[in-house]
């Protein structure tokens, strides 16, 4: 039963259609699991095994009559705590939240349940998914199953160590400036994060709207590209979901790179860098050039101000999408507090965190009168700048090439002190959120200290395909090594 | 050039956060602001002369859908997760004497 846990979703998904296991061998596969790592790595804030295990149970029957069958039927997955599931906690790991059960589903998930997965759980992540470590997250830290004194990156840190740890086949997480790529390069996972409006973000708890995307963390790019599928849709509860036609992204699973363009920015590989990982990465480059890819350095532009841009309109987004934590519908009430406007002052200031107060604060200083054209607008016009010169790299390369984060793992513990140190280490992620563009982040080895690395394409507006053709190839080609 | 964040600064922006922040919270959010103020004056640097403010990076506006409702009744539901309720209703304390 043990092997049944090696199997990536797809695989899964393909041997409990021939019969060699049920959707509940693989559940109960995973609760094991769980009971063996999970006091270690936390990776979850809510599990519910008998709903689980019952829904595992339906989704066997429906597998045996033949109503379901696609690719990821009888999966076992995990979903980031902010993310609504009907009749499911969540969280979205803050005090404020921490007793909200939602009416509804996310349409994300729904989409997975209609393909037959199955829900374990809910994954940590930081507090409102502010955070880069899963370290602000109200129920306690998620410790990186490659090596547990290590963080697993967030916020969607838990769904990451979730898959590394096996304790789910693949799971959901959501990324506004690189809470899918650099938590998925910290757990030597697959994570991707796709084109603005691709996946509808209904029932997701929103953090910066215009930056948000739901995306996979998972095993293989194969997952990836089966998960995204299935997820993808067109869904008019969400005014930014795009009408795609060329979901059907399992089609871009092909071995083959030869004449793919891929720019390598070079400022991504300036001070900074982790030496170990400047080399696993580009060592990448090296690999899709031998498979026949072109590849040249370049000059990317405005890659400096992407992150002062980004904290300006993520926190001006939050601070207003925040407003409707007020003790009044659902989520924490302070006690004792006589009067209307002391209640919402008091039950937000007693159940949000440290950071999540700190870009309250900064998001609503940029919005007020007076400060709103010097740095709102302001950081508005620098990302349209931002995006021309994105425009400018794919009118010249397919693809660009570059590290998920400037290091691997930081130490448990050594993040939260020092803010501004942390909102650095975004550099490579964020501005691939600004432009709207999608990205992948494909493990490509490991450091001195065996921790995992992991190499970002990013692709132009809808240019999924390209990534996931690219990603396939070389994984593929570094399977034949091992 | 350093950002000075005054206490009645930091008075108004609490009250438009709807936070309230214990004496040592406030000092801690002037220095955070004035800390990230001065990183984001970098942006200062750049001319956006001409340059259209960009919220959303594609061409789409006025995206409408027929307001019909869909979901249903719901209200029992909803009301579980009310820290307080009275009469299908949400309860709050008084707003006014």
């Amino acid at each position: 039963m043990s092997d049944i846990l090696s199997l990536t979703a797809v695989e899964l998904a393909k041997a409990i259609k021939a019969g060699t296991y049920t959707a509940v061998d693989a559940m109960q596969a995973v609760l094991d699991q769980i009971d063996q790592t999970e006091s270690t790595v936390h990776a979850y804030v809510t599990i519910d095994r008998e709903k689980a295990l019952a829904k595992a149970a339906q989704a066997q029957k429906k597998i045996e009559s033949g109503e379901l069958t696609g690719p990821l039927a009888g999966v076992p997955f995990a979903i980031k705590d902010n993310m609504c599931t009907e009749g499911m906690l969540t969280t979205c790991s803050s005090k404020i939240l921490s007793n909200f059960v939602p009416t509804f589903s996310s349409e994300a998930v729904l989409n997975l349940e209609k393909a037959g997965a199955v829900i374990i759980g809910k994954t940590n992540m930081d507090e409102f998914a502010m955070g880069s470590t899963t370290e602000t997250s109200y129920y306690g830290v998620t410790r990186n199953p490659r090596n547990t004194e290590h963080v697993p990156g967030g916020s969607s840190g838990g769904s990451a160590a979730a898959v590394a740890a096996n304790e789910c086949f693949a799971a959901l997480g959501s990324d506004t400036g690189g809470s899918i790529r650099q938590p998925a390069s910290y757990c030597g996972v697959v994570g991707l994060k796709p084109t603005y409006g691709t996946v509808s973000r209904y029932g997701l708890i929103a953090y910066g709207s215009s930056l948000d995307q739901i995306g996979p963390l998972c095993k293989d790019v194969t997952d990836c590209a089966t998960i995204l599928e299935t997820i993808a849709s067109h869904d008019p509860k969400d005014s930014t979901s795009m009408k795609r036609e060329d979901t059907n992204f399992t089609e871009a699973l092909v071995q083959d790179v030869k004449g793919l363009k891929i720019g390598i920015p070079k400022s991504y590989f300036g001070e900074g860098l982790q030496e170990d990982v400047k080399k696993a990465v580009l060592a990448v480059a090296d690999k899709l050039k031998e498979l026949g890819a072109e590849v040249e350095e370049f000059d990317l532009q405005h890659v400096k101000y992407a992150i002062p841009t980004y904290y300006t309109i993520a926190d001006a987004e939050a601070s207003s999408n925040l407003e409707r934590f007020d003790g009044v519908k659902y989520g924490y009430r302070a006690q004792d507090a006589e009067e209307l406007h002391r209640m919402y002052k008091k039950s937000r200031s007693e159940g949000f965190g440290p950071e999540v107060k700190r870009r309250i604060m900064l998001g609503s200083f940029v919005l007020s009168s007076g400060y709103y054209d010097a740095y709102y607008l302001k950081a508005l016009r620098v990302k349209a700048l931002i995006k021309k010169s994105f425009d400018d790299a794919f009118a010249k390369y397919d693809i660009i090439l570059g590290p998920v984060a400037p290091t691997t793992a930081p130490k448990l513990g050594c993040s939260l002190s020092n803010p501004m140190q942390m909102y650095l280490g975004d550099i490579y992620t964020i501005s691939v959120n600004l432009a709207g563009l999608p990205g992948i982040s494909v493990p490509c080895g490991v450091d001195a200290k065996g921790l995992p690395i992991g190499v970002q394409l990013i692709g132009d507006c809808f240019a999924e395909k390209k990534l996931i053709r690219a990603a396939y190839t070389y994984e593929q080609a570094a399977k034949e090594v091992q | 050039m350093a950002n000075v964040i005054s206490d009645e600064t930091i008075e108004y922006v609490g009250i438009l956060a709807k936070l309230d922040l214990s004496d040592d919270e406030k000092e801690q959010a002037k220095k955070d602001l004035e800390e990230m103020l001065d990183y984001i004056d970098e942006l200062s640097e750049l001319d956006t002369t001409g340059v259209e403010p960009m919220s959303h990076v594609f061409p789409v506006n006025n995206v409408f859908r027929e307001d019909v409702v869909v979901n249903g009744d719901d209200s029992d539901n909803i009301l579980k997760n009310a820290p307080e309720e009275k009469d299908n209703m949400f309860l709050v304390p008084k707003t006014f004497d």
